[in-house]
């Protein structure tokens, strides 16, 4: 979980100070442009915990209907 | 400057302030145990948290979780105290009654006893968040405490994610059943589906088809920033693809009762929860459940600013033509090139119609003063902010919209497996994504494996959603409930959204709180009654003697 708290895009009081009266264009994520560049590094790390029986898992989930 | 305006609840109007909370139903998987109840299954997670808050307050000096009095069941069903026992700051001039709905913290020590072979069904709690923890229909369901503001919604409904995952990790090591499993998401692919629903207290006052022809074309489009993704097109997913939004294709009806079948975009249930005269409660059954922050913030803050529009008259005066066609075929063009058709003839594509309201928001904002960077009102000039950068990006740059458009997410990483391993959309690993997408397990969790590598931005940190899973909001009626079900467990009989009802040490009298004004029993109001009384036969004579005074 550690890892968690490492990215910390935005803290409560920065977000309540900031201004724009007229909506001001927001910056990009910061992560965005690294994101995909890394998009083969975040398949390697989804591969490592996928469900391993994908065909009987997706089968197997089975829910009942609610609101 | 203008001094903002105060509204009926009391707080600023024409930005993004007001009382509104989550619901989420779980999808629930016990994978070792196929075929396994799903009611029951529920109730398990309901039981083992009741089990480990049990633990916990035991643990606490003082505060303990004693049952022995409390047989038999009292349910709240039915039963009424006389007005005048009730604090003057909490009564209402509405006789008390308990609703139907009662939710009932005890049920009496042998419903909680986990030990043995019968484990009978526990399916509803009141935590001391001021959340309720429930089984509703075949999902285990955590319904937020009243918050006032989006980023507080974010927060109080990131802690029902906290709470069923304390109960998951309880579950895990029942070797017999095995693990059950809980989802954030709102289908299982094959026909079935279940709400993540908003709640937004509107004043009485605005007219139900002002609502209706207000937030209908925002519904319509308000997926294309909100929406959670989903593989295969259909109620039953059997057409292969990729659409916007888990819930879209379920939604059958414009406006309706029914949240079950035929469901409808606009939801006319009219079950304020609070003094019915003055306010409404809006249910909004039409949302996807949200694992990226800035897609859940983005969900109920855009609302309550276009409700803040229609209660100013200042909704962009469209209707769209056939809406419920319009909010599939939208769903199901991830390019976004869809259009829908007005009534006056115009086609616009869905983002145009959302820079319409976002456009109507901010103007009506900076009127109010609520938007200003000194004397605005702490949210609504975020809101804005990151309304007009996703709206911005999915116009011209979906992979920035990546980073925290929760179905631009999600599709980022699909189309990198299509890309590498070749596959087609009906591919079941594609599904698994999907699925294991919403596991609220951080480790499981693809969402959550996003989020702490930082390609998902995060706007609340776990030690805020942790502390969130124990405290309630400060600003609401749920701090009262929170803080009397925290401190007084043992003499909190049950509690609704409503009420709070304790019973005396010593006495087969209940004495029913009536909390019918969300936004009293806040902490700047009752801090002092539990701050000045350690004991419970102290606070309840505080509470209930100063009418006698």
């Amino acid at each position: 979980m550690a890892g968690q708290e490492q990215k910390s895009s935005q803290s409560r009081d920065e977000n309540e100070d900031v201004d724009p009266g007229t909506p001001a264009p927001a910056p990009a994520a910061p992560q965005a442009s690294e994101a995909t560049e890394g998009v083969d590094d975040l398949l390697d790390e989804i591969d490592g915990v996928l469900e391993s029986n994908a065909e009987e898992f997706v089968r197997g989930f089975v829910q009942k209907g609610g609101q | 400057m203008p001094s903002s305006e105060r509204g009926s609840e009391g707080l600023p109007v024409g930005g993004a302030l007001r009382v509104m909370g989550s619901e989420t139903e779980y999808g629930i998987h016990a994978p070792a145990t196929p075929g396994a109840n799903a009611t029951y299954l529920s109730s398990q997670v309901i039981a083992a948290y009741a089990k480990l808050t049990r633990e916990r307050l035991h643990a606490s000096p003082g505060a303990g979780w004693d049952y022995t009095d409390e047989t038999p069941l009292r349910d709240a069903r039915g039963w009424s105290v006389r007005r005048n026992q009730a604090h003057p700051d909490l009564l209402t001039d509405l006789e008390p009654v308990l609703t139907a709905e009662g939710v009932a913290l005890a049920h009496g020590p042998s419903e909680l006893e986990l030990d043995g072979d019968q484990e009978p069904a526990l399916m509803n709690l009141v935590l001391g968040n001021g959340a309720r923890l429930y089984v509703d229909h075949a999902h285990p369901e955590y319904s937020s405490p009243e918050v006032t503001n989006p980023l507080d919604a974010v927060l109080w409904d990131s802690a029902g994610d906290a709470v069923v995952l304390t109960a998951v990790r309880a579950l895990s090591s029942d070797s017999e059943r095995g693990p059950i499993n809980l989802y954030k998401n709102n289908t299982d692919g094959k026909g079935a589906s279940y709400g993540s629903h908003e709640n937004y207290l509107v004043p009485r006052a605005v007219p139900f088809t002002d609502l209706v022809r207000g937030l209908t074309p925002f519904f319509v489009t308000r997926q294309l920033v909100c929406g959670a993704g989903r593989v295969g097109i259909g109620q039953d997913g059997r057409t292969p693809g990729y659409q916007v939004s888990q819930r879209a294709d379920f939604f059958e009806a414009e406006v309706g009762l029914e949240t079950t079948m035929r469901r409808p975009i606009i939801n006319t249930r009219d079950e304020p929860h609070a003094l019915a005269d003055k306010y409404r409660r809006l249910h909004v059954i039409v949302g996807d459940a949200n694992c990226s922050h800035v897609a859940n913030y983005l969900k109920f803050g855009t609302t309550a600013l276009v409700l803040s529009l229609i209660e100013a008259g200042a909704a962009p005066e469209i209707e769209v033509h056939e809406p419920v066609g319009a909010m599939h075929r939208l769903s199901h063009d991830t390019d976004l090139r869809e259009t829908v058709r007005l009534l006056d003839g115009r086609r616009l594509t869905g983002l145009e119609v959302q820079w319409m309201y976002l456009e109507a928001a901010a103007k009506l904002a900076a009127d109010a003063g609520v938007a200003a960077e000194h004397g605005g009102d702490g949210h609504t000039a975020m809101v804005l902010r990151l309304w007009e950068r996703a709206l911005t990006d999915l116009d011209a740059d979906l992979d920035a919209a990546a980073g925290y458009v929760e179905w631009a997410a999600k599709r980022r990483v699909l189309e990198g497996y299509r890309a590498r391993d070749g596959l087609d959309w009906n591919d079941a690993r594609l599904g698994l994504i999907d699925i294991q997408w919403s596991d609220v397990r951080p480790e499981r969790g693809l969402a959550s494996r996003l989020i702490a590598k930082g390609s998902l931005e995060r706007l609340v940190e776990d030690r805020d959603i942790a502390r969130a899973a124990i405290d309630p909001p400060s600003d609401t009626r749920a701090w009262f409930r929170g803080k009397s079900i925290q401190r007084f467990p043992a003499n909190v009989a049950s509690a609704s959204w409503d009420s709070v009802v304790f019973s005396p040490p010593g006495s087969y009298r209940l004495q029913r709180v009536p909390t019918r004004e969300p936004l009293r029993g806040t902490r700047a109001l009752t801090e002092p009654l539990f701050e000045g009384h350690k004991d419970i036969q102290g606070f309840l004579d505080a509470l209930l003697g100063e009418r006698h005074t």
